[in-house]
């Protein structure tokens, strides 16, 4: 069986300025809604108590919400988790209260109300450790970007490197403006899952690379412009891109239906990630560098006569 | 051609073997166990105690299953928890208060197994429920004792040297003291640097400042933490709680994490409540101590147990009156005394130091007894006699005692209270039935991914599918066995990665198969095909697999709590994924086509 048995390579280079001009909008719309909306940090990011309990039978939401706002601790937040059983409860920090004296009271004025609830999990994150995070997440993200680019620069060329970590960041951006459109919930797991879509994508756009390296040094492709050996090496490549993608998305999209609500924010953060991952990889990674003003002598280095002394 | 000399596939054949013999001991269930530990410092648990209670439960008729002492804790493992209940409750009630019997869940794992270095994967909280706490140091305070305390020796010293001093100041991180005059500034510098050599001394126009490099305050902190931890592990041990994990983690916090345990505001009590020391006198007097032996304990007096050199404990009556408190202790460190015998070296502070002086003084050939109080009870530590006046702050407790004990002694002294107070600033209890829930979510959503693209696979790439899907399957088998041999503690995100991990390994299944089928339709003879379709791919692999785990890597380093638990199975699992695409898929399709004329091949 074969899906895709392409005979001619695909003119994806002469697509470049309309698929630039669409990732220029997404990305653009994405930071704006960064921007505008900003991310729903979640407790372990700005420090806070969070609840999540279970019902023996469905629970009004408005009912807990007002019994909780009741005991005036501030803006708390309470959702439904998937289900209409599980609820979480958001309270903000009380300088007056622990944590514990904060959660004790919530549960049993709940439990007053309806004594089938079952407390499941219970964090508290002091605001300290939320800042912390934050620093030690952007520095990951700027390591893996630095390593990456050294890697690419050394095997390939520094060309490759750069649209590679362009191609790479203009997915994460875009999965973050989606986190911020929607609101959904940006905890650590989704921080693992973005830095996930990162090595993930890289290795994307290296596989499309590896191919365009090699084309170059192809014989039969000498006569082909730089366009037409990079449309070969993706059309020669998509049957795979494809078929890998379609598998981890099988698993990823396995994990969003079956993982329940702890592993949903890593599930979505990927869903989205590898979507863009392909397209980056295809239609910013290589128009990129073709801007870059990639050429066949950048990847077939002269052969270097060594000079030796002689004595 | 395509033949892979026979020790490769020898190799593939014992990788396998022992993937599966390190993944077994992960099947193997969990069944009821009890685990005694020592709740004070001063007990041993040792073969003589599973002696003793293996003698217990014979008595009562309770059957046990197995029983094995782990150097801190003796572990019976029991039928079913009716039956570990029971045994529980006797050895609780038969043993005292100086052991505490904790249920516990044990690895069905046999102990051949065992033996061979196997164990089960060590589950999250997330995974287990229980309770996390991560406290942080107050290092301020930790630094400002110690200011306090320097101060206090600079005024004893300049005291006893009969230096005449102003005002005597701890700022922020030093020590200031005034003085009058040039001779005698230069005096108190002179006596000061004798005594506090591990201090800097600056002398500025008539005043001395004392301050800590950074060496010394680095010291300080990591004592700080190091004692705290020391603190907290005799503390959770009284919760009974089986294996605990406390932890410094960064420069000033301790992570701890009770497994099993629900009730955070027990726990939290038991965490911030303190031992203490005391110093009191003893008495000698034979008569008052018969009258107290034979149950009439005279007003004013307590009979306490004493531990002698020789391990066991005999009576021993003291005053109640409390000279001196723990509170008064700065530190207590292990060494030798003049005639190189083992000794505890003891540091008060100023008040401490004052009141130990005047009570040495006073009381000299008689016996002074060290009482260490845990849990509302107190045993009499040691009990030297007095020799002479003690002056200075400096007491050290030698005897007949050994390198061992002299450490031990030190360890309590220091136990008893923390260096510095700590705050809570994260906690996280996490309910048992969501960490079932977890795993049972996790594993089904692992599985049906992966079936879903085993599946794709053999009907897509017929033959070479189906070698993928092994080698897949492979990949997951050394994954699972690398993560239990290294000992890593599996969480959600852990999980997660093992998915993530499993869809990206296809991969390197479909960049070959896809190759192949290229060289085919350029006319290569199939052998020929295979054999380039290995090596081009290979290339592009490793490339993309070096990316991927210079991120994984980056995460593993910086990342902390649960990207640290992704990175980690992300990290091994690029490795196996790369060994058993390209080494174990390609034994396997050499054994299939290797070595014959093949007209097709099935891809």
């Amino acid at each position: 069986m074969e899906f895709f048995h392409i005979k001619r390579d695909i003119p994806f280079m002469s697509y470049g300025k309309l698929t630039t001009a669409i990732s220029l909008a997404t990305f653009v719309l994405a930071v704006a809604f960064l921007v505008m909306k900003g991310l729903n940090l979640g407790v372990e990011f700005t420090g806070g108590t969070v609840m999540e309990l279970r019902y023996a039978q469905s629970v009004d939401l408005n009912q807990v919400r007002e019994k909780v706002d009741s005991l005036k601790y501030g803006e708390a937040q309470v959702q439904s988790l998937g289900t209409t059983r599980d609820v979480m409860v958001r309270l903000p920090n009380i300088k007056t209260k622990t944590s514990a004296q904060l959660s004790n009271e919530v549960l049993n004025l709940l439990k007053a109300d309806n004594s089938a609830v079952e407390l499941r999990k219970v964090e508290f994150i002091g605001p300290s450790v939320g800042s912390e995070l934050v620093t030690h997440g952007a520095t990951a993200i700027l390591l893996v970007c630095v390593g990456i680019i050294a890697y690419l620069a050394v095997r390939f060329e520094w060309r490759f490197a750069v649209s590679a970590v362009i191609a790479n960041m203009h997915d994460v951006i875009i999965i973050l403006g989606c986190f911020a459109l929607f609101q959904w919930e940006f905890s650590l797991t989704v921080l693992a899952g973005i830095l996930a879509v990162l090595g993930y994508s890289v290795n994307e756009s290296v596989v499309v690379f590896d191919r365009i390296r090699e084309n170059f040094r192809k014989p039969n492709l000498r006569g082909k412009t730089v366009p037409e050996v990079i449309d070969n090496a993706i059309t020669a490549t998509i049957s795979r891109t494809i078929i890998t993608h379609g598998s981890t998305e099988c698993m990823v999209l396995s994990m969003l239906i079956f993982g329940g609500a702890a592993l949903h924010g890593f599930a979505m953060a990927l869903t989205i990630g590898i979507v863009f991952g392909i397209y980056s990889s295809v239609l910013v990674a290589s128009p990129l560098l073709l801007m870059l003003g990639v050429t066949r002598e950048n990847m077939i280095k002269p052969v270097r006569i060594k000079e030796e002394a002689v004595v | 051609m395509n033949r892979y000399p026979i020790w490769k596939y020898l190799l593939i054949i014992l990788s396998v073997a022992l993937a599966a013999l390190y993944t077994l001991p992960n099947l193997f269930g969990e069944s009821p166990a009890v685990q005694i530990a020592s709740v004070r410092a001063t007990v041993k648990v040792d073969a003589a105690l599973q002696q003793n209670a293996e003698a217990v439960l014979k008595g009562a008729g309770i059957k046990t299953e197995d029983v094995f002492f782990d150097g801190t804790s003796v572990k019976f493992r029991f039928k079913d928890t009716e039956v570990q209940l029971k045994a529980k409750d006797l050895l609780q009630a038969r043993l005292g208060d100086d052991y505490s019997v904790a249920l516990n869940l044990l690895s069905d794992t046999p102990s051949w197994l065992t033996k061979l270095g196997a164990k089960p994967m060590s589950l999250g909280l997330d995974l287990r429920g229980g309770v996390h706490f991560l406290l942080e140091v107050d290092m301020k305070a930790a630094v400002d004792k110690a200011l306090e305390k320097t101060a206090g020796d600079v005024r004893r010293e300049l005291k006893e040297k009969k230096i005449r001093y102003g005002r005597i100041v701890a700022t922020r991180d030093s020590v200031e003291v005034q003085l009058r005059d040039e001779e005698t500034t230069q005096a108190a510098a002179k006596a000061l640097r004798q005594v506090l050599q591990q201090s800097q001394i600056d002398v500025r126009e008539n005043k001395i400042v004392i301050s800590y490099s950074a060496v010394a305050l680095q010291q300080l902190k990591n004592d700080a933490v190091k004692q705290n931890i020391t603190t907290l592990h005799n503390r959770v041990n009284e919760l009974g709680v089986a294996e605990p994990v406390i932890q410094q983690q960064g420069e000033g916090r301790i992570v701890v994490q009770l497994p099993g345990v629900q009730d955070t505001s027990k726990a939290k009590d038991i965490l911030g409540r303190t031992a203490t020391l005391e110093v009191r006198m003893v008495e000698d007097d034979q008569a008052k101590m018969s009258e107290a032996l034979n149950g009439n304990v005279p007003a004013g007096f307590e009979l306490l147990s004493e531990r002698g050199s020789d391990g066991q404990n005999r009576p021993i009556l003291l005053k109640k009156e409390v000279e001196l408190t723990g509170d008064n202790i700065n530190d207590a460190q292990a060494g030798f005394d003049d005639q190189n015998s083992a000794a505890v070296h003891i540091n008060l502070d100023s008040t401490g130091a004052a009141i130990f002086k005047t009570l040495t003084k006073e009381s000299i050939g008689k016996r002074m007894a060290m009482v260490l109080v845990e849990k509302g009870k107190g045993e009499v530590v040691t009990a030297p006699v007095i020799r002479s006046e003690i002056g200075g702050g400096r007491v050290q407790i030698s005897g007949s005692m050994g390198v061992a004990e002299a450490n031990d002694t030190a360890l309590l002294l220091r136990a008893g209270s923390l260096a510095a107070p700590m705050n809570i600033v994260e906690e996280r209890t996490i309910g048992p039935s969501l960490g079932k829930d977890n795993i049972s979510k996790g594993f089904n959503s692992t599985l049906y991914g992966f079936f879903a693209i085993a599946v794709f696979m053999m009907i897509y790439y017929r033959v070479f599918g189906v070698v993928s899907a092994i080698s897949l399957a492979g990949n997951l088998l050394f994954l699972l066995a690398m993560l239990s041999l290294l000992g890593v503690t599996l969480t959600l995100p852990g999980i997660a990665a093992i998915a993530l991990t499993l869809g990206m390994a296809i991969d390197a299944n479909v960049l070959i198969n896809e190759r192949i089928r290229e060289e085919l339709r350029l006319g290569m003879t199939p052998q020929a095909a295979i054999s380039n379709g290995y090596d081009h791919a290979f290339a592009t692999i490793l490339d993309s697999n070096v990316t991927t785990l210079i991120a994984g890597l980056a995460l593993l380093i910086f990342g902390s709590g649960a990207v640290r638990g992704f990175a980690w199975v992300h990290c091994i699992g690029i490795l196996t994924s790369m060994y058993s695409a390209v080494f174990v898929s390609r034994g396997v399709i050499n054994l299939i086509y290797g070595g014959r004329r093949v007209s097709t091949l099935a891809v």
